[in-house]
């Protein structure tokens, strides 16, 4: 199964709420996978910052003083704010990539989630309100955002294995399906030179949007490409650093529904993960069309 | 006038809010109806996308269902006469027995699938594979439907006033088609057949069935199976 789910706002005034919307539409999917959860919310972009989410298995011991080893290493200011077993790293842009590159010396087991001047990922093993809860998601402001939780198929249940994948700057993928043919899809990848943390099938379809996306193609043209090139059962939601997508294999199989009104697009596994939306009774409410390309940008 | 009708409403309809009562209350309440019973008239509110509601109703008492549901609304349905005053998720009315549901809104994958009796109605659109394994309901739908329709459809009638999309009647044993507007491409053995008098008044039984009273069946083409795979034939053993 997996029970997925996406917000993006027209309404600025809503911005204040994203968290908290989105942690409500997720949560009322939990009983669609209890494995793991996580949530990408992108928050208001600025130009002389970026952020990179990181994880540790062990938080007090790699978050403590990494502020002033990475400022030291990277020689300009580097600030880490922390929530339970992530934390955001904020840099200047042009810093970014050394302070990557100093991560990996400085502390070897601390992973990655997602990075760019937006984006925030926070993904744990557990039920959506344990992770909503334990990022405190719910207080987050921010343009859109999407979210996962998982019933595990194609790969172990650990946090890497959770959702959303993000394999390219504000870049980030969540994935209700399967894929049969991305140990091809990954191999060709690989061969271009994109990095692989996980065995799972969904990162290949995220870095596969990337690499396109890098080929210099939009978000739709990326999208309408999974059409073609990825075999397998999939309903993919996913986020830019302005935009917002969503495509169905020609099968259809896996549920989608979606939801708008002059405020916001939502997008749901079910309708149940729509109900508490402000003027849901009188949004325009409607199935996507299999392998149909949707998508948004602010 | 209007002050009376609503105090006959309201002294008959059984009326259960899922906001404050469980669905497990409802589907026990709906299960322990026995016949003659006095209740006939139910109300659920509030039903917000909740799975299974109103599923495996055995006597012939109307629900009315207001709002829109999840997965499996009235499915097993055996007699009871559903309105869902909204849309509906996938697999309503799955393997309906008899009785009626009506969805006013659209409904999912799926709907009346295996459906061995009784009407669906759908006044918008329904998604892909309605009727699926259709085994002697009758669906009606107002709108369009999606593609993979009525696949190994076996017996019974759907009845499609908007279009049909891909691979309409793939794999059809006995069941009749009838479609009044476009059908992207038909599924393998489903044929047009000749709309002789006996299916336009079958046609019309339906349609009046429904409450469709501005559509004449002469508007509809029929399809059904060419009969070509009911019968192993020696030519295609390569591909076996």
């Amino acid at each position: 199964m997996c029970g997925i789910v996406g917000l993006f706002l027209k309404d600025k005034a809503l911005e204040p709420k994203l968290g908290a919307m989105l942690s409500e539409m997720l949560v009322s999917l939990s009983d669609r996978g209890p494995d793991s959860a996580g949530i990408a919310i992108y928050g208001e972009a600025s130009r002389n910052e970026a952020k990179i989410t990181i994880q540790s298995p062990k938080p007090d011991r790699d978050f403590r003083g990494l502020d002033a080893e990475l400022s030291k290493a990277v020689g300009a200011p580097v600030t880490i704010s922390v929530k339970s077993t992530h934390a955001v790293i904020r840099a200047t842009p042009d810093k970014v990539d050394a302070a990557r590159e100093a991560l990996q010396s400085l502390r070897p087991d601390v992973r990655i989630m997602g990075a760019g001047e937006a984006v925030e990922i926070y993904k744990e093993v557990g039920l959506p309100e344990a992770v909503v809860e334990r990022f405190d998601v719910r207080k987050m402001t921010g343009t859109h955002g999407i979210g996962h939780t998982r019933m595990a198929t194609e790969s172990a249940v650990t946090t890497m294995g959770a959702h959303p994948f993000s394999t390219g700057a504000d870049q980030c993928l969540v994935h209700n399906g399967s894929l049969s043919n991305h140990n091809n899809v990954r191999r060709e990848l690989v061969r271009e030179g994109m990095k692989f943390e996980t065995e799972n099938d969904t990162e290949v379809a995220a870095a596969y949007l990337s690499s396109q996306m890098a080929h210099g193609k939009n978000l739709g043209e990326a999208l309408e490409g999974t059409l073609s090139d990825l075999d397998g059962f999939f309903t993919f939601v996913v986020g830019t650093k302005n935009g917002f997508g969503v495509v169905r294999d020609p099968i259809a199989c896996k549920p989608a529904v979606m939801a708008e009104t002059d405020q916001y697009v939502a997008f749901g596994s079910e309708y149940r993960a729509l109900t508490k939306l402000p003027g849901i009774d009188n949004a325009r409410v409607w199935e996507p069309e299999p392998a149909t390309v949707y998508f948004w940008e602010h | 006038m209007p002050a009376t009708s609503k105090a006959t409403r309201e002294s008959h309809a059984r009326v259960f809010d899922l906001d404050v009562q469980s669905l497990r209350e409802l589907n026990q309440a709906l299960h322990q109806l026995t016949a003659g019973s006095n209740e006939t008239a139910w109300e659920v509110l509030n039903p917000k996308g909740n799975h299974s509601v109103a599923v495996g109703v055995d006597q012939p008492v109307s629900i009315d269902v207001r709002g829109s549901v999840g997965y499996y609304c009235g499915g097993m349905n055996s007699g009871s006469a559903i309105t869902v005053h909204g849309s509906a998720g996938p697999g309503v009315g799955e393997n309906m027995m008899a009785g009626s549901i009506t969805v006013k809104g659209d409904a999912s994958q799926y709907a009346g699938a295996t459906g061995k009796g009784g009407l669906l109605v759908i006044e918008g659109n329904a998604s892909s594979r309605c009727g699926i394994s259709m085994k002697g309901i009758d669906i009606v739908v107002h709108g369009n439907i999606g593609h993979m329709s009525a696949f190994m459809a076996q017996s019974g009638n759907l009845v499609v006033l908007g279009d049909a999309g891909d691979a309409l009647g793939d794999s059809i044993y006995e069941a009749r088609l009838f479609v009044r507007g476009k059908v992207d491409s038909l599924g393998a053995d489903c044929i047009a057949k000749e709309m002789r008098p006996e299916h336009l008044e079958l046609l019309q039984g339906l349609l009046d069935r429904a409450g469709v009273t501005d559509v004449k069946p002469s508007e509809f083409k029929r399809y059904g199976s060419a009969r070509t795979l009911y019968n192993f034939n020696i030519d295609n053993a390569d591909a076996y």
